[in-house]
């Protein structure tokens, strides 16, 4: 509300305004004039004042709508009709008028002046973006400017932004004291980009005396770096947490159908990474149906994906095993190579049908975005639904094996198939229902991969390899194991990514998992007993 | 049942050494009729198929080092992209300082240091302006880093899927390395523009044909020491780790050394196909390294017929023969048909190209031995 009446002043104002004149015509007449010193003080007065109708005249000059008649009254012009900015009157274009030319110390003068000027405007992004820009590149003789758009500030943020860039200023102010409250009041700074102004005043010059000769103020200045260099740790490592735990929901979802098909039945499935590239284009596909009949509903496309992708990728990986790999059984590096070949034949398939280019999978408005945390760390919504949503699988997951009669089977066939025969349970059913489940899973991590990167035939050929060594480090047949296996890589390689870069962290991490299978073949929680091989 | 190893006899049955030398007869005729023969004649093989033939022969060493693993001694290795490509990048360095300054930026440096603005080489590729010790490295690069892993996997009993998936995830984590170009090696572009080797100029048929016979020797070469490998005592303990690992171990052996001699040398000689390769296709890049590479060595090997010598040979003609004419062809059915390679040969096909052709040879003769005058008179 408070809002609205503001912005409803301004507009009377600027009525107001270009009514009867309200600017200084001794301002104003400069800017037509040849003096270019003038000229740019004019522009800075003009600035200083950050009224609507000095926006509007610098505008106008900064649009090279305004010109100049030969008895030096300047107009601004528009589509021929030409208005006395001073008294707002409208005429037709007198003869001789001519364009003010803007050079480039001119519009680099006008440019910061009207970066200042939109401190004003009564939408709050603008001023955020003004407010931020003028943080940039302050100088003192925006001070008083800014003083004034802080009194009459009332976003928090843009208060903050505003308050950092007095402070700025201040920094090369010539009382002491005001540099040292300056300092004081930067320590809470989310802008990484003051810390080198900072730490060039109390670096020691040649003959031993600092830039800053203040000893109380070097003083503060030492405290501030200390708090700033905290702050920014505290943002490093919490958007290291946040990404490692993104990049392991990824590898959790991409794994855990792999962790039932070669965990629970010991199949190699090849395939896998196919099936998480079918999962992703099910998404694309269930995306153009809803463009086309439920244009209203777009945004919920990915919901609908969800369960279509697990129906198709599970129907696809249920014809696999029923057709091939049932074939197969007990000889796993022969499930390798015919899986293999499945997944050849799926990717051209795919080819053939949606082209070899990437297809565009947009992210609903309500998983795009992000929330700032910490002053300067996003966490974007699409990364936190999809944590949320490996979670949520994990669960459905471990519930369907442990507390339905499907999971009994499961679980059954795999510690003693020839004992679950005996006993009446339909182990080839069972097979195909636990690979179907396996392949559905993988849809589903299709879903998710599809709302976070590239989706294109190729898709799964870079997941393959880190899904597996989820699975080898979790120990076989164990789910507890594939989520920390999962956890454990993800928050490794992003933790190790800011030291050694992307590809070397991925490497070591490699590395590092082939040095642990020495120490502990069977993965981090390995079977023990009989039920161990 | 005794434990002695059976009298052994000659190296191959007389049948397949005739079949063994007339096909080398006939190989090394080709470049031959290439150079006498002028272009149009009808004796005249073109230079397109030497190369190509020269190709598949380097590639049928590589098959028949997966063979002496996955066949004889049954690891099944997704990493021999690696050691071939290792084995061709050392090759490669020698024939990148054999450029000179004839490179774009006419400097001592290759032109991709050149344009990582590099000012001296590394010191990994020191020396290695002297062809034989790139012929070193060939042989040790590939040996050295199988030697190692292989160590540690065998030793800590890493077998079956889980060593073929750690093979695999080697060669991956190579292939990113080489990918990068602060590597060394030239980022994904690798090695190429290759001009002269020991002083001949590259392209020149003469050169082209040499590089051929030489491949054509070593593939002769490997597939006597794989023979006689096979044959001895060793091959019948490696036969033993295939069959039954642990009852070899309660036997007394310890499979670790046995294993670790023929993946090393398998490595190596999977590295010496490399080396062979690159003066001939002209080009070593990390795309050699990536697990649908290794893969498709396998399939090569299965094709043909895997436990068997010759098999694997055919075998990597047939596939590859099969790859020239659809990529040229047909390409959008290539990954089918590679694809269905795959699955009916392993549904359908477990022994191979080689098994097939026993099975059918044994059925032509079989009627005779039981003198079935019926079944002789259809055949």
């Amino acid at each position: 509300m408070r809002r609205i009446l503001i912005s409803l002043a301004w507009v009377l104002a600027a009525v107001w305004t270009s009514a009867f004149a309200a600017l200084d015509p001794a301002l104003v007449k400069p800017l037509g004039g040849d003096d270019a010193d003038a000229r740019v003080e004019a522009i800075t007065r003009l600035g200083a004042l950050g009224t609507p109708e000095a926006f509007a005249i610098l505008n106008a000059l900064n649009e090279e709508k305004l010109y100049v008649t030969p008895d030096g009254r300047v107009l601004v012009v528009e589509d021929d009709k030409a208005t006395d900015p001073l008294t707002g009157e409208a005429f037709d274009l007198p003869e001789g008028t001519d364009s003010i030319t803007v050079n480039n110390r001119l519009r680099r003068e006008l440019e910061s002046a009207l970066a200042g000027l939109r401190l004003f405007a009564d939408d709050a992004k603008v001023r955020l973006k003004a407010a931020r820009e003028v943080q940039q590149n302050a100088g003192a003789a925006q001070l008083p400017m800014l003083e004034k758009a802080l009194a009459k500030e009332t976003d928090p943020r843009i208060r903050d932004v505003l308050d950092m860039a007095v402070a700025t200023i201040n920094l090369k102010s010539d009382d002491a004291e005001k540099r040292k409250l300056a300092v004081e009041r930067l320590a809470d700074t989310t802008n990484a980009s003051i810390r080198p102004v900072l730490a060039a005043m109390i670096e020691p010059k040649p003959d031993g005396t600092f830039v800053e000769p203040d000893e109380g103020v070097r003083a503060a200045v030492v405290d501030t770096l200390a708090r700033i260099d905290r702050h920014l740790l505290v943002i490093e490592w919490t958007g290291n947490l946040f990404y490692g735990l993104s990049l392991a929901s990824v590898l959790l979802l991409a794994a855990l159908g792999l962790a039932i098909t070669f965990g629970l039945m010991g199949i190699i499935n090849m395939a896998h990474g196919e099936l998480l590239m079918i999962g992703a284009y099910s998404t694309y596909v269930v995306q153009l149906a809803f463009r086309r009949w439920f244009p209203g509903e777009l945004d919920w496309y990915v919901v609908a994906a969800v369960p279509t992708a697990f129906i198709i990728t599970a129907a696809v990986g249920m014809l696999l095993e029923r057709t091939v790999i049932r074939w197969l059984y007990g000889r796993p590096l022969e499930t390798l190579l015919a899986t293999w070949g499945i997944s050849l034949v799926l990717m051209q398939t795919v080819r053939t049908i949606f082209g070899a280019q990437n297809v565009e999978v947009a992210n609903p408005s309500w998983m795009s975005g992000g929330v700032t945390v910490l002053g300067g760390l996003v966490l974007t919504y699409n990364r936190m639904v999809i944590i949320g949503f490996a979670v949520f699988v994990v669960i459905i997951v471990w519930a369907l094996l442990n507390k339905t009669r499907l999971g009994l089977f499961v679980r059954a066939v795999t510690q003693n198939r020839r004992m679950a025969d005996c006993v009446g349970v339909p182990t080839g059913r069972v097979d195909m229902l636990t690979f179907g489940l396996g392949s559905g899973i993988a849809g589903l991590g299709g879903v998710a991969l599809s709302q976070l990167g590239n989706v294109g035939p190729d898709l799964g050929q870079s997941y393959i390899v880190d899904s597996f060594m989820v699975v080898v480090l979790g120990g076989v047949g164990q789910l507890a194991g594939t989520v920390i296996a999962a956890i454990g890589l993800g928050e490794l390689n992003k933790f190790l990514e800011p030291y050694a870069g992307a590809v070397l962290a991925k490497i070591a991490i490699l590395v590092v998992i082939v040095l642990f299978i020495q120490k502990r073949p069977q993965g981090l929680f390995a079977l023990k007993g009989r039920s161990a091989d | 049942m005794g434990f002695a190893a059976p009298p052994r006899p000659s190296l191959f049955p007389p049948a397949v050494w005739t079949g063994v030398l007339a096909g080398t007869a006939i190989l090394a005729l080709l470049p031959i009729l290439n150079l006498t023969f002028a272009d149009g004649s009808a004796l005249h093989i073109s230079s397109f198929t030497i190369a190509l033939l020269g190709k598949f022969m380097c590639f049928a060493i590589a098959a028949l080092a997966l063979d002496l693993v996955w066949g004889y001694t049954g690891i099944l290795s997704l990493g021999h992209g690696l050691f071939f490509a290792l084995g061709g990048y050392a090759h490669g360095m020698y024939l990148m300082r054999a450029i000179g300054r004839d490179g774009v930026y006419q400097s001592d440096l290759p032109d991709f240091m050149v344009f990582l603005d590099w000012k001296a080489y590394p010191w990994y590729w020191s020396f290695t302006e002297h062809f034989w010790y790139c012929m070193l490295l060939v042989v040790l690069v590939p040996g050295i880093l199988a030697f190692v892993f292989g160590f540690f996997a065998f030793r800590s009993r890493i077998k079956g899927v889980y060593f073929s998936i750690i093979t695999q995830a080697l060669t991956f984590a190579a292939m990113l390395l080489f990918f990068r170009n602060n590597t060394g090696f030239g980022g994904n572009n690798g090695f190429t523009d290759f001009k002269r080797i020991l002083g001949f100029t590259i392209t020149a048929p003469q050169t082209k044909a040499v590089l051929y016979l030489v491949t054509l020797a070593t593939l002769l070469g490997a597939l006597l020491l794989a023979r006689s490998i096979t044959q001895s005592k060793l091959g019948r303990v490696l036969t033993g780790i295939r069959d039954s690992e642990s009852r070899l171990m309660f036997v007394g052996y310890d499979p670790l050394w046995f294993k670790l001699f023929v993946w090393t040398l398998s490595a190596v000689l999977c590295g010496i196909a490399g080396a062979l390769y690159v003066p001939q296709v002209g080009i070593i890049n990390p795309s050699e390294m990536s697990p649908a590479n290794s893969i498709e060595m396998v399939i090569w090997v299965a094709t043909g017929g895997r436990g068997t010598l010759i098999g694997p040979i055919v075998g990597a003609g047939v596939v590859n023969g099969m790859k020239t004419w659809f990529t040229s062809v047909l390409p959008q059915y290539w990954l089918f048909v590679l694809g269905a390679i795959f699955v009916l040969v392993t549904l359908f096909l477990p022994q191979g190209i080689a098994g097939l052709v026993r099975k059918l040879w044994a059925r032509r003769t079989a009627p005779r031995a039981v003198a079935d005058p019926a079944a002789g008179g259809v055949s």
